[in-house]
């Protein structure tokens, strides 16, 4: 039999047997029976609606936002300070961008969050990359919306 | 005209119908070694014999030392649950002829399970999740001193989901359960479904409340991994839509 053949080439194997049996590989994050912890939340169920309510709108947000930078009008040669300096003086167009920060932010980071939920298999692992997405996700939306609202078309 | 049938039935008699199948199996024994091989096996076998006929052939006849799981070997036990050509199948539903036996058909353990003996997985983490969601009637109130009645329109309505055998190819072909064996997977959630459109069940919120937790129905991707695994024909993915269904329209 080849398997066993191989066995005994090997140096490191050759000490296994029926009093030594081989580490089996054990799958990631096996459910036992204290796991997982019940939260009695319903965080999930909300993230989930999120994601499907948020996605309806930004279709609308940013086809809209990707159509007036880049096709219509010139398309993005036309965008520069004068240009964004021009669409924020309008309460709607800032509305609209910053609707389409948060909700893009949001979605984007419920994503990556739950890519991180199914792959980052260590806790210690799953842990930092959730805290480094949160930091970045909050930065941006706080630094978005600050300059949203105090855009100042005559700085200097 | 009277010989050539009779020579044609000759032929069809002398023509044997079997054919060489190989058999690719993945074997793993921890007692020999940590890692898993593939061993080819080949063999006469008719092609409308089913792939657990050519098991059973390599291991009665063969290699004795070939560890596979089989009860009935009809389907209904869902014992044998493994991975044959890269798809969940029961071994014992499935024809050679079916699988294309020209080139080595594959045959492996299921995924994200703990593989103790060649073919044979620790189903431990599977039972507790099904455990988890409660699976038996629950109610309220003094028992009625007959047959607990229902339509046949309640009926109807769980009538897909009470078709598991819980042989868990579902919940092994499930991308989220490989990765997290937290998830419930769709087994649990089929059982769950079973019972929480009962009509004759009173435990339907308890089980919804345990399915809308992190590790619950919303870490579904709707991959449909689980409906084109399940070997009873039930609609796995939809069951797990309705749940989310019934979480939602319960709250709002």
């Amino acid at each position: 039999m080849s398997a066993t053949d191989h066995v005994e080439l090997s140096s490191s194997s050759a000490a296994y047997g029926p009093d030594n049996p081989a580490p089996v590989i054990e799958p990631p994050r096996a459910r036992t029976k204290r796991t997982p912890r019940s939260t009695r939340t319903n965080f999930e169920m909300y993230g989930w609606l999120f994601m499907r309510l948020s996605g309806i709108v930004l279709v609308v947000l940013v086809i809209g936002h990707l159509l007036i930078q880049l096709v219509l009008d010139g398309g993005v040669t036309k965008v520069g300070f004068a240009f964004v300096a021009g669409r924020w003086a309008s309460p709607f167009w800032q509305t609209w961008d910053l609707i389409m920060l948060w909700l893009a932010m949001l979605h984007g980071g419920n994503g990556l969050r739950t890519v991180i939920n199914d792959y980052a298999e260590r806790d210690n692992t799953r842990f930092w990359l959730k805290m480094v997405l949160y930091t970045a996700t909050a930065f941006t939306i706080i630094l978005g919306t600050l300059v949203i609202f105090t855009f100042d078309p005559n700085i200097r | 005209m009277s010989t050539a049938t009779l020579d044609k039935v000759e032929a069809e008699a002398q023509a044997s119908p079997y054919i060489t199948v190989t058999f690719r199996i993945r074997r793993f024994n921890p007692e020999i070694s940590d890692e898993a091989t593939w061993q080819d096996f080949e063999l006469e076998i008719d092609p409308k014999e089913r792939v657990l006929d050519g098991l059973h052939k390599i291991k009665w006849d063969m290699d004795g030392t070939l560890t596979f799981r089989r009860s009935c070997a009809h389907g209904i036990c869902g014992s044998d649950a493994m991975r044959i050509n890269g798809r969940n199948r029961l071994a014992c539903k499935t024809l050679i002829k079916d699988i294309n036996p020209d080139k080595p058909i594959t045959v492996e353990p299921i995924k994200g399970l703990t593989v103790l003996k060649d073919l044979v997985v620790d189903m431990d983490p599977f039972f507790q999740a099904y455990r988890d969601v409660m699976p038996f009637l629950i109610t309220k109130g003094n028992e009625p001193t007959r047959e607990r009645l229902q339509s046949a329109e309640d009926r109807a309505r769980f009538d897909d989901t009470t078709k598991c055998i819980l042989c868990a190819a579902c919940t092994s072909s499930c991308p989220v359960f490989w990765n997290d064996g937290q998830y419930f997977g769709p087994a649990a959630i089929v059982n769950a479904h079973r019972f929480i459109f009962d009509s004759r069940d009173e435990g339907g919120e308890q089980r919804l409340e345990v399915l809308n937790d992190k590790d619950g129905v919303w870490r579904c991707r709707t991959t449909f991994n689980c409906t084109d695994a399940c070997p009873r024909g039930i609609e796995v993915t939809k069951a797990i839509q309705e749940v989310k269904r019934a979480l939602i329209t319960r709250r709002f």
